[in-house]
């Protein structure tokens, strides 16, 4: 826009302002300062922990700077790719690539069936320019023609010059691009919304059934409905780990994981078994099943004074190091005098440290050892609030055994069975299970941002290396002159424009 | 049962090799500077010829790669995998890479004369890796057994290895263009621009940058998309932004960005150049510090 224009359409309506705003979003320039902006906006979500990503550290950054977590919080900066400012930069970016590709694919189109553009009259001025003598008794501007034609250029033919073209796959290759990454955005938004993921802890033995009970979490999308979950259960069978006992410097190190699970559908009923490995996730119609964690469970009885079972069965322990020293929660609300909560360590190979605590300094099970601080009082089961089934309230409760106490801490090696204090029963540690944390997941999106992904990739891969050519020979009395002319970047074009003098002088 | 013997006295001699690698690096660079300071001083300023100096400079240059491709291979067999599974061996390898690059796209003198920056930014990273990066040779956590770190990896490092040249090729660039360069009126700074006419024309320059990065982006495209193949095969998801799959979304749209910008009036050039070495910062930006300090998924540098 001239300045004189600007300066005289002082009133251009509702509509020119539209169509005016509409031009600067579809500028190139306003694309570069969008992508821009978009590379700058996803900065803060690798700095500050996101809530989709890493829950548990913004929980701890609320613990650690309360104040300073408000405030970025209000600016959604534990929320970044799903924030009011992140999405309308997006939304901008992409309203800007359909609003410019849109009238470019219109022009491309009429380019295809266009001809050749007219030949210029000073073709010295062109980038690339060569003159030379015609070849005796012979056409250069036929034997151009044929030559190009060859190489499949289009080509016009106007007195005694010809116009040729070549490379319209750039363009091609360029507007496929755009209009995937468009197919890429829809594809992960509404794959999102018809998605789901659930997340349960499996001891070995144990029998999950795919229904939205079965879940320790669940994160569906906005879209999803459960009736739409596969109807399927799984069992895990077992699950083994491969520890390095060989290498000095490596020992202890995990090398393999291996979940063996059976799945039953109302289709197979006996069950098919699956090996599930973390770079090997499960299949199943409607579903993958995926590894992400494993540890121990041990087999705790739990008997009162008169030898009645009040507590059994694996109980799952969460792993604190890579030596899976693990921790777990044992609550008996009911069948003993009083509401018995217990911390359990677990030490799959048990070393006692010089302070009389133990540590595990092997990651498999070696010499196992569990070791409980044991509380009693009330456990608050019944206040309605749902409770974390891996920490205990100990604010309410009295410790009865373990440090600070006059009874010590409870030891028991695999087999045995020690006395609970203030004769309330006995704790028998009688076996050890592992468990695995399994993810089961299904993304019906994936595929489409995958195809649409690929599709960008080959119209980016096209778009930039085509050269867009155009090609200009022109009979000038004995003479002849070829020039030639790229869009953008063409490494070849002028050995490709001397080889076609060449080419024609000789004829 | 898994058993896997790794030799950690043989990853001890490999370590010797690189260092071997980088003290005919080290040679290579000072002879090459040196080309380049007598270059400025000679008539022969377009560098049709290759001098004897420049000939000693790329042998030395030649042979420091080949010992340490010793090294890195000596690496690998040692882990008994490919040598690119930490951040020490991402280094060696990547700089290997780099070295290859180079030599292939010798033949354009424009990439020739770059001898110096490149043989010093090699030495740089092998410096980096041997003195901050070093962890002996352990097992693949089981996350990382997958064909998939073969492909994902040593397509990263390859596009690197473009970004790298190009980023070479816009350094100078813009030291050919500082205003304090041509403007410049001490005997050093006369001397300094004296070199730099030994370099090509900056279109020459700018224009070849813009290949190489081209190659560098359409290899990160592929990083991006096999990156999410294998995060869904061994996360459950194919994007989770993970803080190394935010800097390489970030990366990605930086560069995005550089090519828009070539083809914006009023932003090539100058602007575009500068706009390439943000988006290099990002990637050695995203190469260490995200490695070694981000919280994320992604805990591979082995430190
Ligand atoms: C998500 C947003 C966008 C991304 C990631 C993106 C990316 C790219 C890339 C990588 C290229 C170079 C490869 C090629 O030529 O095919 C390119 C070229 C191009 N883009 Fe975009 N783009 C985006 C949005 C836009 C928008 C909004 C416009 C219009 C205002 C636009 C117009 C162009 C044009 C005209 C070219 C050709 C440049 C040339 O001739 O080299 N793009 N884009």
């Amino acid at each position: 826009m001239s300045s004189s224009q600007r300066y005289e359409s002082p009133d251009i309506g509702l509509t020119g302002w539209a169509r005016w705003i509409w031009r600067q979003l579809t500028s190139m320039r306003t694309a570069l300062l969008l992508l821009l902006l978009l590379a700058a906006a996803a900065v803060p979500g690798s700095i500050y922990p996101q809530r989709s990503a890493d829950p548990n550290g913004v929980v701890q950054y609320f613990r650690n700077n309360p104040d300073l977590a408000e405030i970025l919080d209000v600016f959604q900066l534990f929320d970044v790719y799903t924030s009011v400012w992140f999405s309308a930069i997006y939304i901008l970016l992409f309203a800007s690539l359909v609003g410019c590709v849109l009238p470019r694919t219109q022009i491309h189109f009429d380019a295809l069936r266009a001809e050749p553009v007219q030949t210029p009259t000073n073709l010295s001025r062109m980038p690339v320019y060569e003159s030379t003598a015609s070849p005796k008794g012979l056409d250069p501007v036929e034997l151009g023609k044929n030559i190009l034609s060859k190489q499949r250029y289009r080509i016009a033919q106007r007195g005694d010059s010809i116009s040729a073209e070549k490379g319209y796959m750039r363009e091609t290759g360029n507007l496929v691009f755009h209009f995937s990454l468009v197919g890429v955005l829809l594809a992960v938004g509404i794959g999102g919304g018809f998605s789901f993921s659930g997340q349960r802890v499996l001891a070995e033995g144990d029998t999950f059934v795919n229904n939205l009970a079965g879940f320790d979490s669940l994160s569906p999308g906005t879209f999803f409905n459960p009736e739409t979950l596969a109807p399927l259960s799984l069992t895990l069978e077992n699950f083994e780990v491969d520890y390095d006992f060989l290498n000095k410097t490596n020992i202890g190190a995990p090398l393999d994981f291996r979940a063996t699970v059976t799945v039953r559908t109302p289709a197979d009923q006996k069950g098919t078994t699956h090996l599930v490995r973390v770079n090997q996730p499960l299949d199943a119609t409607g579903a993958s099943v995926y590894l992400t964690g494993h540890g121990y469970a041990p087999e705790i009885t739990i008997r009162d004074a008169n030898g009645d079972i009040s507590y059994s069965g694996a109980t799952v322990f969460l792993p604190q190091d890579s030596k899976m020293t693990s921790i777990g929660i044992i609550k008996v609300p009911d069948n003993l005098p009083e509401q018995l909560g217990i911390v359990a360590f677990f030490y799959p190979t048990a070393s006692e440290l010089e302070s009389g605590a133990f540590t595990s300094i092997f990651p498999g099970v070696i010499d196992p050892l569990l070791s409980m601080n044991v509380y009693t009082g009330d456990l608050g089961l019944d206040s309605g609030i749902p409770l974390n089934v891996f920490a205990l309230d100990t604010d309410r409760l009295t410790q009865v055994a373990g440090r600070g106490t006059e009874n010590p801490g409870l030891e028991i090696k695999l087999g045995e069975t020690a006395d609970l204090p203030n004769a309330l029963g006995t704790v028998t540690f009688d076996g050890i299970k592992r468990f695995a944390s399994l993810d089961i997941a299904y993304n019906p999106g994936q595929f489409w941002v995958l195809l649409f992904s690929l599709l960008a990739l080959a119209g980016v891969i096209i778009s930039l290396t085509t050269p867009r050519r155009r090609v200009w020979v022109k009979k000038l009395g004995d003479s002849f002159e070829v020039a030639a002319l790229s869009k953008r970047d063409d490494p070849r074009l002028e050995e490709f424009v001397r080889e076609l003098t060449k080419a024609i002088r000789n004829g | 049962m898994n058993s896997l013997v790794l030799n950690e006295e043989l990853s001890q001699l490999s370590l010797l090799v690189i260092y071997a690698a980088m003290a005919i690096f080290t040679l290579a660079f000072f002879v090459s500077g040196y080309h380049l300071s007598q270059a400025a001083s000679t008539k022969d300023k377009n560098l049709k010829t290759v001098s004897v100096l420049e000939r000693v400079a790329l042998a030395l240059a030649l042979l420091g790669t080949l010992i340490l491709a010793a090294g890195v291979i000596m690496r690998g067999i040692a882990a008994a995998r490919v040598p690119w599974a930490n951040l020490f061996e991402y280094s060696i390898t990547g700089a290997l890479i780099l070295m290859i690059i180079f030599f292939i796209s010798i033949r354009a003198k424009e990439v020739r004369i770059l001898a110096t920056f490149v043989v010093g930014f090699v030495l740089l990273v092998l410096g980096t890796a041997v003195s901050i990066f070093y962890v002996q040779v352990a097992s693949l956590m089981p996350a990382l057994q997958s064909y998939w770190l073969v492909i994902h990896v040593m397509v990263a490092l390859l596009a690197s290895g473009f970004f790298s040249l190009a980023a070479a090729l816009s350094v100078a660039y813009l030291l050919k263009t500082a205003n304090w360069v041509e403007k410049g009126k001490t005997k050093g700074i006369r001397n300094f621009k004296k070199v730099m006419e030994v370099f090509p024309t900056k279109e020459k320059l700018e224009q070849l940058a813009y290949r190489f990065n081209i190659v560098g982006f359409i290899l990160w495209s592929f990083t991006l998309i096999a990156g999410a193949i294998w995060a869904e095969r061994a996360w459950h998801r194919y994007w989770g932004w993970d803080t190394k799959e935010v800097w390489t979304f970030i990366i990605w749209t930086i560069y995005a960005g550089y090519l828009h910008a070539n083809a914006t009036r009023g932003w090539s050039g100058k602007r575009a150049v500068w706009l390439g070495l943000i988006g290099f910062a990002a990637v050695v930006f995203n190469f260490t510090f995200v490695n070694m300090f981000f919280k994320g998924l992604h805990v591979y540098s082995g430190l």
